[in-house]
């Protein structure tokens, strides 16, 4: 790991560690939850080279199968968002073995027009309640001794979840099969001149990121001891695309920062009405047309120094 | 008073679906009935908050726990959308704060999901379906055909309705599921059209319900000698929709500002503050739902939210909308039910001069009676 | 759906009798109008500019938007805005074109997906702070009110009139495309437009009217779902995933492809909203994971 990221990852740490003291707890759980969602996509898009417009089916269909686990099977926290990572997980693997077969705009349609899917699905599935989500998901005592009911466990929870997601997320990323990753995205015929099993190198990312996404969901359930139907919408993954772009595509910390600037801008602009949809779409253009290394990528640049 | 301050939060829809219906019409409500409770001359300092909550029950939630935790709001109205309103009662319940809704529609939140801290103030689905369902059949309207959203709202609206028109004496020739946020309805419409049913009952809401309407008229359904029963239907919907196209509508409702004079005058003066949008139910519910809490307060002086919601099920409510009325263990609050039809349009003299009322169902028979709802409260 | 189905009378099928099956394939072909309608327009802006327009359902929209301002605030009627609202519209999409999208040409593809989306974004919420969300209503046009028996179903003449309005659209569209010179132009500067402009074409131009005419065809579309569908600002948003999955199941190489694949998956939805209509939202979508399976680029696509 380079000084500048290692710098960089202490900063996060401490960060996280400090921020309660001062900002809402909650809140900064909620970043974290979408900081690992906005990481996992981007491993995808930044190091694969794939662009994902379906990503919330996996954040919800994880959060669904964890509050049903939790709260109709009365599965353990630790339990119940295992049992929804994997679900995101073999989504994941389902959709991956027809989204792969297209690239570049094709990827991305299809992805979109799988999610939703997925979202109708789940709109009229009884287990999901529908519009009411499954609510009051109880947060349960994790390994039978530590009460997530308390706010500061849940959030050492939440915070352990988040950085064991992001360290691996940076190993795969810098591991041989990170590095293959970049060769398709860069050329894929070479690739595969190569002797390299493009295919299947790209259905683990899709799979990989799917999962870390479904950990995602399963947390934030947790959290808001809620899973409802937002987290499947198609503007949740046009969100996460979002959160990426302004952060910076294929950059190690720019994931997070762009989901925390996203997440502090809709907590607060929440007055604002339809206007949240408008900046979201303005930052988007501006993103696009100026931008597109996003915050942290320009940071980098100016620093010369991979973040 | 906890701060010196009392803080009322209005939480609603404010950009999608409900905007019309609910939105900055609520917050308008709130002002004047702060205004028209005379909290400054009484020496009360009142503040409201508004938040957006996009129909998200996650971001309802958040804005809730916030407004509670760190911006002290003492109590929180209207929030339509059963989904985000029975989370909210859960966080109201847990920080022992006050919660009067007007806006959702699940009579669960004053059911098996009751609670010391929550009051439904205008309206609900059983109300709705048994309004609505019931008096349709007494004048004739005995066969029935169900266009219903397929998601749990839709099949609960459906469900309850069919009961109670079973239970009247009316029989049900069929029903169609339809996806939420359908937008061509004509395969649907002319399988109730085949069906030869008397009323087609519409058991969605919102988008679903108005282009169903539109299309019905396209297709002559009411021409052909149907009729439509809207099973949720307000009046910006009917605004929307136009009343050539809504003509001869029925539906259930508990406030309409064409009553009588004090509406009238309720009616003039939202209308002016709101952009020329007459208030809906909702609307008024948020109103009268504020001033019986500020009633309550000041009878106490005290703002702890589960002693004022106590305090409100323990005074007889008295306001210039709903009239004289109370407030049930359970949390329900009970008024009489309006059963009206749209006007045609040459029988509309006025802009927002919209209904006919058909009927009016008397306040003890219009809620579900209070011990078959499961609530806890209710001994 | 086989044995358990099966009836007496030869008069019906599945137990749906076959006279209302017509009226079922007719109102699918209606709404297969819609699709080729839009679908038609995403082909010819990704044929030109390589760029899948995300922004094309709050065109869709504004089309009928506009066809409704017209209507209240210059009394314009329908046909004024039949004939008027394309090409407002497709002068937004001109004036989009060249401000945002020509500066992304020589980037990855995807950033033109991400604009477009951005733009849908920023467009929808525009309309919705101003119009609000329970719609507004728009006349249908006297010439075209009530309708007709057939004798299996009361068809309205409106709808009647949408299905030859989109054919005609439809098939001039092509026919310009794909036989005539300047059709040929276009089909050339999508193969090379280096050489095309060494010919003294001015290929920017081109694809800008391109991209505004696909605009255009959005913007039709919109007008003629304005007297049936509740013009509201979010009527597009949905039914854009609905169109993009068409597209993937047609391919996006040809014209007719596009066309064909509209209208044909109205016929599948329709009769899927008779056997099963619980799922007649996630037909096409089930359609198009098949289609992948077997046939990755589509059904008259290419893989390129």
């Amino acid at each position: 790991m380079p000084r500048s990221q290692k710098i960089a990852l202490g900063v996060m740490f401490a960060f996280f560690l400090a921020a309660p003291l001062a900002v809402y707890p909650v809140f900064l759980m909620k970043a974290m939850c979408f900081a690992l969602f906005a990481c996992a996509f981007n491993l995808l898009i930044g190091f694969g080279g794939l662009l994902s417009f379906g990503h919330a089916m996996f954040l919800g269909t994880a959060g669904y199968a964890t509050a049903h686990a939790a709260k109709v099977w009365g599965f353990a926290p630790e339990f119940a968002i295992l049992f929804g990572t994997a679900a995101a997980a073999l989504l994941g693997l389902v959709t991956g073995l027809l989204a792969i077969r297209r690239q570049g705009i094709y990827f991305a349609m299809i992805t979109l027009a799988l999610a939703q899917m997925i979202y109708f699905y789940y709109l009229q599935a009884p287990f999901t309640y529908g519009e009411d989500g499954i609510q009051a998901v109880p947060r349960g005592m994790l390994f039978g001794v530590i009460d997530l009911a308390n706010i500061w466990a849940m959030y050492g929870t939440v915070m352990a979840v988040f950085f064991a997601g992001f360290l691996l997320i940076y190993r795969v990323i810098h591991s041989p099969f990170g590095q293959v990753l970049k060769a398709i995205r860069e050329n894929e015929q070479r690739a595969i001149s190569l002797g390299y099993d493009v295919t299947r190198y790209k259905l683990l990312a899709y799979l990989l990121s799917a999962t870390l996404a479904g950990l995602a969901g399963a947390t934030k359930a947790l959290v808001f001891q809620l899973a409802s139907l937002t987290d499947v919408h198609w503007s949740m993954s046009g969100e996460v695309v979002l959160m990426t772009l302004l952060g910076g595509l294929g950059t190690v910390f720019g994931p997070v920062v762009g989901a925390f600037i996203i997440i502090t801008m809709e907590n607060y602009l929440a007055q604002l009405g339809a206007w949240v949809t408008v900046v979201q779409g303005a930052i988007f253009v501006i993103c696009v047309l100026t931008f597109r290394r996003g915050v942290v990528g320009e940071l980098g640049n100016w620093l010369k120094k991979p973040l | 008073m906890s701060d010196g301050v009392i803080k009322i939060g209005v939480l609603n829809d404010g950009s999608s679906l409900y905007a019309d219906l609910t939105g900055q019409g609520s917050v308008v409500a709130a002002r004047m009935a702060i205004e028209d409770f005379g909290a400054a001359k009484k020496g009360m300092k009142v503040e409201v908050l508004y938040a957006d909550h996009q129909n998200k029950a996650d971001v309802g939630s958040a804005v809730a726990r916030q407004w509670y935790d760190v911006d002290k709001v003492d109590a929180i109205f209207d929030v339509p959308n059963s989904g985000v309103a029975l989370a909210v009662s859960q966080i109201t319940r847990d920080k022992g704060k006050a919660f009067v809704v007007s806006g959702a529609a699940t009579s669960d939140l004053t059911g098996k999901a009751c609670s010391p801290n929550t009051i439904h103030w205008t309206y609900d689905t059983w109300m709705l379906a048994n309004g609505t369902g019931n008096a349709i059949v007494k004048t004739g309207g005995d066969s029935w055909f169900f266009l219903t959203a397929d998601y749990a709202f839709g099949h609960a609206l459906e469900r309850d309705t069919e009961a109670v028109v079973l239970k009247s004496g009316g029989k049900v020739l069929g029903k169609v599921r339809h996806p939420l946020n359908t937008q061509d309805f004509s395969s649907f419409l002319l399988q109730a059209q085949a069906s030869k049913a008397k009323i087609v009952g519409l058991a969605n809401a919102g988008g679903d319900t108005t282009n169903a309407i539109k299309q019905a008229s396209e297709f002559g359904i009411v021409k052909g000698g149907q009729s439509l029963a809207g099973l949720l239907v307000f009046l910006t919907d009917v605004h929307g929709l136009g009343l050539e196209k809504a003509q001869g509508l029925i539906f259930t409702e508990t406030f309409y500002w064409d009553q009588n004079a004090q509406t009238r005058a309720f009616g003039k003066r939202f209308a002016t503050a709101n952009r020329g949008i007459h208030p809906t139910m909702i609307h008024a519910g948020v109103y009268a739902g504020v001033l019986h809490y500020l009633k309550a307060v000041e009878a106490l002086k005290s703002d702890d939210g589960t002693k004022v919601i106590a305090k409100m099920k323990d005074t007889p409510t008295d306001d210039p909308l709903f009239g004289k009325g109370r407030i049930r263990a359970d949390g329900r609050k009970v008024h009489p039910a309006l059963l009206v039809e749209v006007k045609k349009p040459s029988e509309s003299k006025a802009p927002w001069d919209y209904y006919k009322i058909r009927a009016t169902i008397p306040a003890e028979q219009a809620f579900r009676p209070e011990k078959d709802g499961g609530c806890s409260l209710v001994k | 759906m086989r044995a358990p189905f099966r009836t007496t009378a030869m008069d019906s099928i599945f137990g749906v009798p076959v006279q209302a099956l017509f009226g079922q394939l007719l109102i699918g072909l209606i709404n297969g109008s819609f699709y080729a309608l839009l679908s038609l327009g995403l082909a010819v802006i990704f044929g030109l500019l390589n760029i899948i327009n995300f922004t094309h359902g709050a065109q869709y929209m504004m089309g009928a938007f506009v066809a409704y301002l017209l209507a209240s605030k210059a009394g314009l009627g329908y046909w004024w805005s039949l004939a008027l609202v394309p090409l407002v519209v497709g002068f937004t999409g001109v004036v989009i074109e060249r401000l945002m999208l020509s500066k992304l040409y020589r980037l990855d593809h995807l950033y033109g997906l991400l604009l477009t989306f951005g733009l849908a974004l920023i467009i929808q919420g525009l309309f919705r702070n101003e119009y609000g969300t329970s719609g507004l209503p728009y006349a249908m046009p006297a010439e075209l009110a009530g309708g007709r028996n057939l004798g299996f179903m009361f068809l309205p003449n409106y709808r009647a009139w949408v299905i030859v309005a989109s054919l005609g659209v439809c098939i001039g569209t092509w026919f310009v495309i794909e036989k005539t010179k300047l059709g040929s132009y276009l089909r050339a500067a999508t193969e090379n437009p280096a050489l095309v402009q060494a010919f003294g074409i001015n290929v920017p131009r081109m694809i800008t009217l391109t991209y505004g005419f696909g605009v255009a065809l959005a913007a039709f579309a919109g007008v003629m779902a304005a007297p049936i569908y509740q013009v509201s600002p979010q009527m597009g948003a949905d039914l854009i995933i609905v169109v993009f999955a068409v597209v993937v199941i047609g391919g996006m190489g040809s014209i007719m492809g596009s066309i064909v694949t509209g209208f044909a998956l109205g016929l599948i939805e329709g009769l899927t909203k008779v056997f099963y209509p619980e799922a007649s939202n996630t037909v096409i979508f089930i359609i198009m994971a098949i289609v992948l399976m077997f046939k990755p680029a589509g059904l008259f696509g290419s893989q390129k």
